[in-house]
């Protein structure tokens, strides 16, 4: 058993030891720097490119299988890595034989600079792994945080689709050696004055964020990473969410989901689209596949950015989230639960522990809306979500919510008042759209201006009818596929 | 490992479509770039403090905190540098560190040395900047109005187009923005600077012109050209971007090499390097033209204005192109062009794949478009209309004859294979029935002429030796960005020696072993260079031949080479045999081979003469679906038909084709460059930088190489340049979204570029 203070992973099939982490080390740093192991590149160091891309895996909780999943390195704490195997772009190939993805890569002439490619391999990699044969469809989604510059994508996504016909490597039995490194102890590491932590419990959890109540909670880590490698911020003390398996639970009961705060996004997406089809495409254009796989529902709703992309759909649908201090938990509708730019309504302490989505009426229409530049991997400049239940042609219950066009997501009054009690037509829905002009007054920035925002967000609202009155009619997003 | 070259038969390398000769490197991450060679135990790491405005006096710099942070050896300011304090490759207005005055928000202002990056980023923040603003121009039009330019404008006229256009039956006039595109490779500019022995230095360098950073560093740093060595054996990308901009980096990492005698490396972050380095000139564009009833074109007037930032740059040569190229493929009997080059505060913008080129055909092509929208007629008919023509109606507005015309050819095959005009019939009948989900569709044609408009610059050099046991090693002035160079060089010295590519090694860029190199760029890599190397390689060849004959007795007639073997006569000899024989007879087995360009002469006061060898072609056919709620689009079908001659390498080229059109719709769609009001570039990274996705690639793609078409000049295997003009392809995918736009309220949308959802809206919405 490695001590409370060492991290141990596998890495090419040998167990790495590291007594004295820096917390905030990144996986990228580690392997360039200090093991000069160069194959990862840094295209950005902010989890965009997909340069740095590397793949984890890890335990299922039943201890017998494995998972894989693509993640970016350059924004991943080392630290994180305690008791998961490492596997890089220089694990793949023996020397004398190329993994498939590499083969295909190279036969389909999938690289130009090369520079890109690593990352691309080992999101290629995690496709192979996890979805034989798959559609186009799956491989853009896949491959949709990697960049590349120089081939226009066309050989890449041929190479995806092709690798699985080449002769498949003796499959690796990565459990036992992961089971060798697993601990019953929490992390606890100190370095140089600065402190991290990495409970297993949800009551560990919230007696250390009692006790540094200015610590950092690290969830994915796809801000608190930039935090480090953009705004060289020293964090004292990080909480590490994502050895709390209590934390991670996800289960439905009879009238809600109930969705622990350190499940991924790829974890919790599958049941929310389950549930709430209109969520489908707003969900598939949140992040990319390494930032999903890293990044939580909890952090999302917990870091609060205007221009957070989970909450607006949460929202409508009259999400609550159950909040933690101590042994204490109490329960915040999210309507409620943001007060300002970045504030919210979280104590000392406290953390979001649960979040609690309502299972759908059936007679409601729901909806999510993202308005950016790019389909993949882009923030939203405009987020949007509805729940709308007629009764006839007359509107029962409307919520509408929006991000980017405020200091926090929030509900729109005036156009929900316009709306409600209201026949859903046209000149209803023209109403609203007044009304949301006083709602938001948004501000311009490199996403859009403040004039098209609004008029954006009003035409999202026209479209949203227009979907209700012709079922037929796709968004271009989804058209002919 | 890897890949096996499938060549037909050994010794017929070129034309096989062979992998990049790195591409086994790529996907085991063994591919070593600037930033992954081993590192010096002494090696220091430079961060840069950069100017926070866009423009103010400089009064004082206080590095007191930045030199007493942790890690930190030394800093380097204006008045450390021994030598000259610019990099500027044309106009000496580039100073590395600023001095005096500060003129674009993220101008070098002072370099920090410290043991780690991390160390060194975090010290830079230290700086205390007393700097009181200046007012700062920021836009074009501003500096249009306050007659800020880097360089004195420029007007060509030919021909009467004021009588033309008082006499035509119709006229169009617009006003369109056109924005400007991030290089965006994925490496980020590096050098590392290694002090050796006797003032000595080694600079590995990311860039496209080692001879260019070699020139500079030796004038910064007072030292001579012999006294420095440039090294580059590939590069993440460049695109352009590595053209000029990488000597900033490569100084200031030798200045602070020479400041502490420990070697240096300058590695930037990504969102330095964005603020930091200069990008794709945007453009406004004015024209007015004059046209018949059938669409000719009888007059035009074009009024160019573009933003070249705070320095000239590469600027009067970008901005050149552009006035050469807004002919495009079709013939402009009278015509004037201005071209305003504007001073901003904003970086100085630089070379960008296509050099001014795909902001002249722009400017040509929405005139065209214009003119069918105003006569309701398909796009199509006014570009063919227009087409230059073989005999008559083909002189460039620079009094070059266009002798090699195959836009006509390559019309008319691609009409056929992507089926236009019954998908245009049918594009229309689906728009006639849906209000909200709107398709379009438009095909363009490319003219590029090739070489570089500066004739001296037209120049290669090329140094081949072959070794005892067979092999050779390669080297020319070339750098590799990924664009396939190295490989296609490879296959041409293969042929030439007729063994394989294996037994060829490609040696790194290197200033020690082809000196004054010119930068690889303008499209004329493979030309230059793979004409030189052939020159190289024929010399050794030659001699081996003479020698051959003289051995055996025989005539020089009766020495062949083929298939990894040398027959002589009746005897066959292997290759190496061949070579071991002549070296114990002390044959020279290494050669230089040097490549001007012939034909080209031009003279730059009048804008007149043959800037161009020959000029490359193609065309594209976009097909789009728009929102006109959301402005969101997607592109739904690509047929491509390129020029690229007798092909080299079909499978690189093929490449080049395809990212350079995906990299033309980014520039043109999502790609937006935007400035907040005090002039600090708001989208630096790629979170608020949008290249294209994966999944932005059109689910029906079809791409093909026109076939049977040798370059009608002698150029390297008749083949034809392709780094630069498949750009331009993607000029259809934005007028495939203009079309899609078009209604009857509105048959002239005003369209700007970039066409994101938001400057769609602004079009649908007719709110400007």
């Amino acid at each position: 058993m490695s001590g409370k203070t060492s991290i141990r992973f596998i890495l090419d099939g040998n167990v790495v030891e590291i007594t004295d982490v820096d917390p905030t080390r990144t996986v990228l740093q580690f392997l360039r720097e200090d093991l000069r192991r160069k194959g990862s590149k840094e295209g950005c160091a902010e989890g965009d490119c997909g340069a740095c891309t590397v793949v984890i895996a890890e335990l299922r909780r039943d201890g017998e299988t494995t998972e894989t999943k693509a993640i970016n390195s350059c924004i991943q704490f080392l630290a994180t890595l305690d008791g998961k195997e490492l596997i890089t772009v220089e694990s793949l190939s023996d020397g004398k034989k190329l993994h498939p993805a590499q083969q295909a890569m190279v036969e389909q002439h999938g690289s130009q600079c090369g520079f890109c490619t690593p990352g691309f391999v080992m999101s290629l990699y995690a496709l192979y792994e996890e979805t034989p044969d798959p559609t186009r469809r799956q491989i853009d989604d896949a491959l949709s945080g990697n960049l590349c510059r120089c081939t226009g994508y066309r050989p890449i996504i041929e190479a995806a689709s092709r690798m699985h016909a080449l002769q498949a490597p003796a499959a690796k039995d990565r459990a036992a050696a992961l089971r060798s490194i697993q601990r019953q102890d929490s992390l606890a590491i100190e370095h140089n004055g600065r402190r991290f932590f990495a409970p297993r419990s949800m009551d560990e959890f919230a007696k250390l964020y009692c006790r540094y109540q200015d610590a950092t909670v690290l969830a994915g880590g796809t801000d608190v990473g930039l935090w480090v490698t953009k705004q060289h911020r020293e964090l004292n003390t990080v909480i590490y969410t994502g050895q709390v398996v209590d934390m991670q639970d996800v289960s439905t009961s009879a009238s809600h989901l109930e969705l622990g705060a350190a499940a991924t996004l790829t974890d919790v997406a599958p049941l929310l689209i389950e549930h709430y089809p209109g969520f489908e495409e707003m969900l598939r254009r949140f992040a990319s596949p390494p930032i999903r796989n890293a990044g939580t529902l909890g952090g999302n709703i917990a870091n609060g950015s205007p221009i957070g992309d989970s909450m607006a759909a949460l929202m409508v649908v009259d999400t609550s989230l159950v909040l933690r201090c101590g042994e204490v938990e109490r329960e915040v509708s999210l309507s409620d639960f943001y007060h300002d730019y970045m504030v919210n309504d979280l104590r000392a302490g406290e953390f979001v522990a649960r979040v609690r989505v309502p299972l759908p009426r059936s007679d409601q229409q729901v909806l999510s809306q993202k308005w950016s530049k790019r389909f993949d991997q882009d923030i939203s400049a405009v987020c949007t979500a509805y729940r709308l239940q007629l009764e006839g042609n007359m509107v029962k219950s409307i919520r509408l919510a929006y991000g980017g066009l405020a200091a926090t997501v929030q509900r729109a009054p005036r156009a929900e008042a316009a709306l409600l009690e209201q026949p859903w037509s046209e000149a209803t829905v023209e109403a609203a759209c007044e009304a949301l002009a006083e709602d938001f007054k948004p501000i311009g920035d490199m996403r859009a201006s403040a004039e098209i925002r609004m008029l954006a967000c009003q035409n999202l609202l026209r479209r949203f009818y227009a979907q209700t009155q012709d079922s037929e009619l796709q968004t271009v997003y989804s058209y002919g596929r | 490992m890897g890949a096996k070259a499938n060549v037909t038969s050994p010794g017929a390398a070129v034309g096989a479509s062979l992998p990049h000769d790195s591409a086994h490197l790529h996907v085991t991450g063994q591919a070593a770039y600037t930033d992954d060679l081993p590192e010096p135990r002494d090696l220091l790491h430079v961060a840069v403090g950069m100017s926070p405005l866009a423009h103010g006096e400089l009064r004082s710099t206080d590095l007191s905190k930045v030199r007493s942070a942790a890690g930190v050896v030394d800093v380097c300011l204006a008045a450390d540098i021994p030598g000259e304090n610019n990099f500027g490759p044309i106009v000496h207005d580039d100073p590395i560190f600023a001095v005096d005055t500060v003129e674009f928000a993220g101008q070098p202002v002072f370099a920090v040395i410290a043991t780690t990056v991390d160390a060194a980023r975090k010290a830079a923040r230290f700086a205390q900047l007393d700097i009181a603003a200046r007012p700062a121009i920021l836009e074009i039009e501003a500096a249009v109005e306050a007659g800020s330019f880097v360089l004195p404008s420029e007007t060509l006229v030919r021909g009467d187009p004021d009588t033309a256009l008082q006499g035509a039956p119709h006229r169009a006039q617009r006003k369109v923005s056109l924005g400007g595109q991030d290089q965006f490779y994925l490496e980020g500019h590096i050098a590392m600077a290694v002090p050796t022995e006797d003032r000595g230095m080694t600079v590995y360098s990311s860039t496209q012109h080692p001879d260019e950073v070699q020139t500079l560093v030796a004038k910064a740093t007072q030292r001579s050209a012999k006294d420095i060595t440039v090294i580059c054996r590939r590069m993440g990308g460049a695109f352009g971007g590595k053209e000029s901009q990488a000597a900033l980096i490569a100084c200031i990492a030798a200045l602070s090499a020479d400041k502490t005698g420990k070697p240096c490396k300058l590695r930037l972050d990504r969102d330095d390097d964005m603020i930091m380095t200069g990008k794709r000139h945007d453009f406004v564009i004015q024209y007015d033209v004059g046209f018949d009833d059938t669409g000719l074109i009888l007059g035009i007037d074009f009024e160019f204005a573009s933003r070249c930032g705070m320095s000239a740059d590469l600027s009067g040569p970008v901005n050149d192109r552009a006035m050469f190229s807004c002919d495009n493929a079709y013939f402009l009997e009278n015509v004037r062009i201005v071209s305003h080059r504007c001073k901003t505060n904003t970086v100085s913008n630089t070379a960008f794949r296509g050099f001014g080129g795909p902001q002249g055909m722009f400017a040509i092509e929405y005139a065209v478009d214009d003119i069918a929208r105003r006569l309701d007629k398909d796009p199509l008919e006014i570009r063919r209309r227009n087409f230059y023509g073989k005999d008559e109606r083909n002189i460039t507005q620079y009094q070059q004859t266009v002798e090699d015309s195959i836009t006509d050819e390559v019309f008319e095959q691609l009409l056929a294979s992507s089926d236009y005009t019954v998908r245009r019939e049918e594009i229309r009948a689906f728009n006639a029935n849906s209000a909200v989900l709107r398709r379009g569709i438009a095909i363009t044609p490319v003219k590029f002429g090739i070489s570089f408009t500066n004739t001296l610059l037209n120049q290669a050099g090329a140094l081949v030796h072959v070794y005892k046991d067979g092999t050779v090693q390669l080297n020319h002035g070339g750098t590799e960005m990924g664009q396939g160079l190295y490989i296609k060089v490879a296959q041409v010295v293969a042929d030439e020696f007729q063994i394989d590519v294996e037994r060829i090694r490609i040696m790194a860029a290197d200033t020690s072993k082809v000196p004054n190199a010119s930068a690889t760029a303008a499209s004329s890599g493979a030309d230059m260079n793979g004409m030189a190397a052939k020159k190289a390689a024929a010399k050794i060849r030659a001699r081996l031949s003479g020698f051959a004959a003289r051995h055996y007795n025989v005539s020089e007639g009766e020495v062949e080479f083929r298939n990894n073997s040398v027959f002589v006569a009746d005897q066959q000899l292997s290759f190496e045999e061949l070579v071991q024989a002549a070296w114990a007879e002390r044959v020279s087995l290494s050669a230089t081979g040097f490549y001007k360009t012939p034909k080209i002469n031009y003279d730059r006061t009048t804008f007149s003469g043959r800037p161009f060898l020959y000029f490359a072609y193609g065309a594209a056919v976009t097909e789009v679906i728009v929102d006109r709620l959301t402005g969101e689009n997607r592109t739904l079908r690509v047929d491509i038909l390129h020029d690229c001659g007798d092909s080299l390498n079909p499978a690189i080229d093929i490449g080049q084709v395809e990212g350079g059109y995906v990299q033309g719709v980014g520039w043109l769609t999502s790609e937006e460059l935007w400035w907040n009001d005090h002039g600090s570039l708001g989208t630096h990274a790629p979170s608020t930088y949008k290249i294209p996705t994966c999944s932005d690639l059109a689910a029906d793609f079809r791409v093909a190489l026109m076939q049977s078409v040798p370059n009608r000049e002698e150029t390297i295997y008749r083949s034809k340049a392709v780094g630069e003009p498949p750009l331009m392809l993607a000029l259809s995918a934005f007028f495939a979204l203009r079309d899609a736009i078009v209604s009857d309220d509105d048959p002239l949308p005003d369209l700007h570029a970039p066409a994101t959802p938001e400057s769609i809206l602004r079009a649908v919405s007719g709110s400007t």
